[in-house]
């Protein structure tokens, strides 16, 4: 095992590179629609409450690979070319910026008109309401779920090995094939996506204990 | 309490004398296994034209491999031999053999130095070499011209160590079978796709606004794979391989899958 | 429009409908074990006895935090070597009954505590055993505040499924690929079926729930 690892540590260390850099862009780009589609949701226009709704049903009924494949395989044929590694973050952006949006409304909704009412009475804008006094109570409630989330978003991100992503995991199955030691390869891909997981996932556990 | 706690710990106690049990696997001998069984588990492919493609109609895999895979069957162990079909993909074929999952592998494989090392190969049962494929309008003929370039690949086959050595400078995506490979290739993700040209030969003669560049720049025949060490597996294989072609199996095979593709001499394959 | 209605063909749809039936099928197996395994291990969890419970939450805790496609190369290469014969329907069901049931284990576990301690002392103190309050009283409270994350699990569970098309379990998206790759230009009509046909089954899936939930809850 230790060979694989000496005899092939730049693939690792590039497939290792890939899945950080595109866990940190789809969980940028996640949290900023999730949270724009949840403020859609809860707000009062009909319309918008529709549209996000549709939005979030239909990303959330969808395997991502699905969606990444389309991304991958349809959208060029149509418009720009989009590489594998695009491909698939784009479809885990999109995939986790649905369970990110439903996240945040309950946490929102969770929070209670009463707060609202209360705002909006004391003279506040709707938005001012929103932004001081209903988020920063939300995101106190909603940051245990969204960091597993996040950690639901880099094990998701192995999808890139479908499309040719050059992430770990593509990373690990070209290892595995080109050594045939493929449980060792597998064991060592899956150390350093643990590396990855392990220590948010007991930093999410600590953090929920004390917010609790 | 403590009885409840006794009855969880069972399935897990279960569990780990399952592993620590199972851990001692034994070889056993190939050859042995499969006349006791009257079987024979050939690992094949489901995702290439012309060797072996499942059929939309049946749900059946269809092939040449899969027609000599049931004739060496056949041959080995008589008529009432059975030959039990198991679809793999190019890049999980070599461990699946090597975990036991199949008896044979006959899937579109090269006689390679470095497989050899892994596996034991019957006698070449298919005259290959590596093509390109481009869609009508390229002006790649030869596989010089993949420098700079982007070249679509199959996880797992000799095509992307060949296309580093022809083309050192072309960058090469590799996917899980040809399927995703030619869907690839179509929504303009590479220049060319690279393989045997028997496969390439096959996709092209489905698909029009595609073709084969230039000619073979390898050769490289298949052979049938079984583990290592089961020499007299093998030994058996190549008998039949050797009866199938002196009877006329093996050409009657060959002209009833490759006669009439484009692309495709048949008189370069038959013996 | 023309490639839409041919590629929508009796032969397509139906070779499509043997994909889906192969999806569900394994994942109501699936659902099943790895409810199970979650709820034993989420006890054993839950109940803190030596050694047990943190070794078990030291497994949970690994496989919970690896993708479940590795853990599917897993199966489907390790299975064999403990001398069984794996074939990709057996190899997948195996990985997602431990991948699902890592996490729904976290769910019980975490569903359990939120049940006061009072409960089970109340239910002890009235003369049950601790089997007989954990089955009463505890847990049906438990299941109550856990149903929801529960049955979204459910739902990953039937599109995770679509990840086995990488040991060639014959489900929808291996299906639709078949398709497409002997046709190319049936790419989209296929891509666009299939992403119903999930849609269909994991909507259906979550609604029913819902009412079940405000039926019976």
């Amino acid at each position: 095992m230790w060979q694989i690892l000496t005899g092939y540590w730049s693939e690792f260390i590039t497939g290792f590179g890939n899945t950080i850099l595109c866990s940190l862009i789809a969980m940028f780009f996640s949290l900023i629609l999730g949270v724009f589609f949840a403020l859609l949701e809860v707000a009062p226009p009909k319309i918008g409450r529709a549209i996000a709704h549709i939005y979030i049903e239909i990303f959330c009924n969808i395997p991502l690979l699905v969606i990444t494949m389309i991304f991958y395989l349809i959208i060029p044929q149509f418009w720009v070319k989009v590489s594998g590694f695009t491909a698939g973050t784009i479809g885990l952006a999109l995939y986790t910026s649905a369970f990110i949006a439903e996240t945040v409304r309950s946490g929102i909704n969770s929070v209670g008109d009463g707060q609202m009412e209360g705002a909006l009475s004391n003279g506040m804008t709707y938005v001012q309401a929103m932004r001081y006094v209903i988020l920063p109570q939300a995101i106190r409630i909603v940051i245990p779920p969204l960091g597993n989330q996040m950690i639901t978003l880099i094990k998701n991100s192995s999808v890139l090995a479908f499309v040719a992503g050059f992430d770990l995991m593509y990373q690990g199955d070209i290892v595995a094939f080109s050594s045939f030691q493929t449980i060792e390869t597998y064991v060592i891909v899956g150390v350093f996506y643990l590396g990855l997981t392990l220590p948010l996932s007991y930093y999410m556990r600590h953090l929920e204990k004390r917010l609790a | 309490m403590r009885k409840f706690k006794k009855f969880l710990l069972l399935p897990i106690i279960f569990f780990l004398a399952f592993t620590l049990a199972a851990c001692g696997n034994k070889k056993q001998n190939t050859y042995q296994k499969v006349k006791q069984d009257n079987t024979i588990v050939w690992g094949v492919r489901a995702d290439t034209r012309l060797f072996g493609l499942m059929s939309i109609k049946t749900g059946r895999v269809e092939g040449f491999e899969i027609d000599l895979a049931n004739a060496i069957t056949k041959q080995m162990l008589g008529e009432n031999g059975h030959a039990k079909l198991t679809k793999i993909t190019a890049n999980t074929r070599i461990p699946l053999l090597k975990n036991n999952n199949v008896d044979v592998l006959m899937a579109t494989m090269t006689i390679t130095p470095d497989r050899q090392k892994q596996v034991l190969f019957s006698k070449p049962y298919f005259k290959a070499g590596q093509g390109i494929l481009v869609p009508d309008n390229s002006k790649i003929k030869t596989v010089q011209q993949l420098n700079n370039k982007t070249v679509l690949a199959v996880k797992g086959t000799t095509a992307v160590a060949n296309v580093h050595k022809y083309a050192p400078k072309a960058k090469v995506l590799e996917y899980g079978d040809y399927g995703q490979a030619f869907s690839a290739l179509k929504a303009g993700q590479g220049v060319a796709m690279t393989t045997d040209s028997g496969l390439l030969a096959g996709i092209a003669s489905e698909n029009p606004g595609y073709k084969l560049a230039g000619s073979n720049f390898t050769n490289e025949p298949y052979g049938i794979a079984v583990n290592k060490g089961q020499t007299q597996m093998v030994k058996h294989i190549n008998k039949a391989l050797d009866e199938l072609k002196k009877n006329g199996t093996y050409n009657r095979l060959i002209r009833k899958w490759f006669k009439g593709v484009k692309g495709f001499n048949i008189k370069e394959v038959e013996e | 429009m023309e490639t839409f209605i041919h590629a929508y063909s009796w032969i397509d749809i139906r070779f499509l409908l043997q994909g889906l039936w192969v999806t569900i099928y394994v994942s109501v197996i699936s659902i099943i074990l790895s409810f199970i395994l979650g709820l034993i291990c989420g006890l054993v969890r839950y109940m803190k006895i030596k050694y047990l419970s943190a070794a078990v939450g030291f497994v949970v805790d690994i496989i919970r935090n690896l993708p479940l496609l590795l853990i599917i190369f897993f199966t489907y290469f390790g299975l064999p070597k403990l001398g069984l014969i794996a074939n990709p329907t057996i190899a997948s069901i195996v990985a997602l009954v431990v991948f699902e049931g890592a996490m729904l284990s976290e769910i019980v576990r975490s569903g359990i505590n939120s049940v006061p301690t009072g409960q089970m002392e109340g239910a002890r103190s009235n003369g049950m055993t601790y089997v007989q309050a954990m089955i009463h009283v505890v847990l049906p409270q438990a299941i109550r505040n856990m149903v929801p994350a529960i049955l979204s699990q459910f739902v990953s569970l039937i599109k995770d499924t679509s990840l086995a098309t990488i040991i060639v379990l014959p489900e929808l998206l291996y299906h639709a690929q078949i398709i497409y790759s002997q046709n190319t230009s049936y790419l989209i009509p296929m891509y666009l079926i299939i992403a119903v046909m999930y849609f269909i089954v994991c909507f259906c899936l979550s609604k029913y729930a819902n009412h079940l939930q405000k039926k019976y809850l």
